[in-house]
């Protein structure tokens, strides 16, 4: 009876302890992602505006190339390993606070439109349907076209995107609960709208926009990727993944790597934050556990 | 002695569509019509009537949780605070409610020891160490084990769920508890218990119910008073006793002869309704039960009858219930 009792309490308690292969790789290329971008300055080898014209188009380490530059180099000779990795940093610092933003104004939306209905939400509703009807790239363009461009406004910018995602999630979520249920019976209780929207509807809700959140995470990634392609992102010297990736679209024949080496990290890290996301999901549900 | 909870004349209309399709004509669905009643401390009002009859929104009502149409609810003898205000959340102490749902009204996200202590610290009355010792006594009252304080609501059963949900309720010592269907959610030898638990804690505590509920054998089990509802007005309303043995208006003695009986003592006389209670956005005119009341006559269907009170205190909104016809009838 006892050996019965025990049995499936360590399968869920290591189903818990232990995230499948999957979700460790994903972990560890994210940590390893972070390391980077937190620690580029120190740990790249070269400057990444350093050129080395005797060395250009070199192709990397197991391709004929040598270990004095692991990833090769540019049409300028610059090193790709060292330019990667600042490009990691930045475009994380882009992705993340323009993820939060977004997160973080189109949920405070979301709830205002569904604490206070009438007017407060429809000017909501409206901007949440301008928003959307916009593509985004046109307002980013018009933006980046009359204001210039600088890595702050760059960022506010990226937050803009995908608010309204958030702003209808949070809204729809929150009528439901608001109408029936557990959030009608904390306010019976008499509490106020701060604890019943932070302590309660938010956590309930949190799952929703978690995977909404490693959903436009790699979003912003792209987008920040299309805009510097384009010419309109991180300006030079500054680089980013997509700045890389377009500058390097030139030479994608002769020397493919200048674009493949940032590609390769783009996929690989959208990708783990995305089973990072699921895998998280699941976490935070203690139905679920 | 002055009621603890008193309700006049309260109203709540709906402004809804009548029919289909985006050019359909605005109507007024007349949820509750008219409902007066009152609760002494320490006593129960049973609240019965059939799906759709208004009982939820009365009972919304009297909490406050909505704002009436027209009418008023008084508490203590000091009118209902503005919905949603802080002198309506202070008075959340006082009365508290209890849910059909159990499961839907618990936050399944935390432990249900943190939403027992959850009024507590929502009016900031102790400390958390004395939130935790009051938890833990009326956990003990209820019938909870202190081990459950770290149980999520999914992980216990329908009637510990009602239990919890009784337990946050119980926290701040309230002297009314409005229950919406406590019991119709829960398996039948579940209701048993969540009754006697109900009746053991206004034996101990003194606390005031309203009890809205469809189930008219649990309703005789645990009010003093009871009230009928059909379609938003209160058609009999008297002691629970008399009003099961003898209930007057024509609605009340089909509810009644519609309760099962084991089979011994006397046949009853069985009273059939037919057809569906009519639209609440048409309603008849007259007495709102006529086209269903197989003792209507011309009167019925022109006039609407008022509550009287008959010599036993017993109010009916009746126009044939004097007649000695009828009296024979029952």
């Amino acid at each position: 009876m006892a050996v019965l009792e025990a049995a499936p309490t360590t399968v869920a308690h290591r189903r818990l302890a232990l995230p499948s292969v999957s979700v460790s790789l994903a972990l560890l290329w994210l940590a390893m992602v972070i390391v980077i971008a937190l620690g580029a300055d120190l740990l790249r080898p070269y400057s990444i505006t350093a050129m080395d014209l005797k060395a250009r188009l070199t192709p990397p380490v197991l391709f004929g190339g040598n270990f004095a530059h692991p990833l090769g180099t540019d049409e300028l000779g610059r090193d790709v390993f060292s330019r990667l990795m600042l490009s990691i940093r930045m475009s994380l610092l882009i992705a993340l606070f323009g993820t939060l933003i977004a997160a973080t104004l189109g949920t405070a939306l979301g709830f205002l439109a569904a604490h206070f209905r009438r007017g407060v939400e429809s000017v909501i509703l409206m901007a949440i349907d301008f928003q959307a009807s916009m593509p985004f790239m046109i307002i980013a363009l018009s933006v980046l076209a009359f204001f210039g461009n600088t890595l702050l406004l760059f960022i506010a910018l990226m937050g803009f995107h995908s608010w309204e995602r958030y702003a209808r999630i949070a809204r729809g979520l929150t009528l439901a609960a608001n109408e029936q249920g557990y959030a009608a019976a904390v306010r019976q209780l008499g509490a106020g709208p701060g604890r019943i929207y932070g302590l309660h509807i938010l956590p309930n809700i949190a799952s929703t926009l978690i995977v909404s959140m490693t959903l436009t995470f790699p979003e912003i990634i792209l987008l920040e990727s299309g805009l510097s392609f384009l010419g309109l992102g991180v300006q030079p010297p500054l680089t980013s993944l997509g700045n890389m990736v377009g500058y390097g679209r030139e030479y994608i024949t002769r020397a493919p790597w200048i674009m493949l080496a940032p590609a390769g990290v783009i996929v690989l890290t959208t990708l783990s934050i995305s089973l990072l996301g699921d895998w998280l999901r699941d976490r935070l549900d203690p139905t679920l556990r | 002695m002055s009621g603890l909870l008193e309700v006049t004349d309260l109203r709540r209309y709906y402004k809804v569509r009548a029919g289909r399709g985006p050019f359909a004509a605005k109507a007024l669905l007349r949820a509750v019509d008219g409902v007066s009643f009152r609760i002494e401390a320490g006593r129960t009002l049973g609240l019965v009537g059939e799906s759709g009859c208004g009982k939820s929104t009365t009972g919304k009502l009297a909490l406050g949780l909505i704002e009436p149409t027209s009418g008023t609810v008084n508490y203590a003898g000091a009118a209902m605070p503005p919905t949603g205000g802080l002198e309506w959340r202070a008075l959340r102490r006082r009365i508290q409610m209890v849910y059909q749902d159990p499961l839907g009204a618990l936050d399944r996200r935390l432990p249900v020891g943190a939403q027992i202590m959850e009024p507590l610290a929502i009016h900031g009355d102790a400390t958390p160490a004395e939130r935790r010792e009051r938890a833990g006594a009326v956990m003990d009252s209820v019938g909870l084990q202190p081990h459950q304080v770290d149980r999520y609501p999914h992980e216990l059963s329908g009637g510990q769920r009602q239990r919890v949900v009784l337990a946050r309720a119980l926290m701040t010592e309230p002297d009314l508890l409005i229950c919406d269907e406590p019991i119709s959610a829960l398996d039948v030898s579940i209701q048993a218990q969540v009754v006697n638990l109900l009746l053991d804690l206004q034996d101990r505590l003194g606390i005031a119910y309203l009890f809205i509920s469809h189930d008219l054998r649990v309703v005789r089990q645990v009010s003093h008073d009871v009230a009928v509802m059909y379609l938003g007005r209160i058609v009999e309303q008297g002691e629970a006793e008399s009003l099961f043995a003898r209930p007057a208006h024509p609605y009340t003695r089909a509810l009644v002869s519609a309760i099962p009986t084991t089979g011994a003592g006397p046949r009853r006389e069985r009273l059939l309704l037919q057809g569906d209670p009519p639209n609440p956005v048409n309603v008849p005119a007259g007495c709102t039960f006529h086209t269903r009341c197989p003792f209507a006559t011309a009167q019925c269907r022109s006039e609407v009858p008022l509550l009287r009170t008959l010599d036993d205190g017993r109010e009916v909104a009746c126009h044939r219930v004097l007649e000695s016809a009828l009296q024979v009838a029952a």
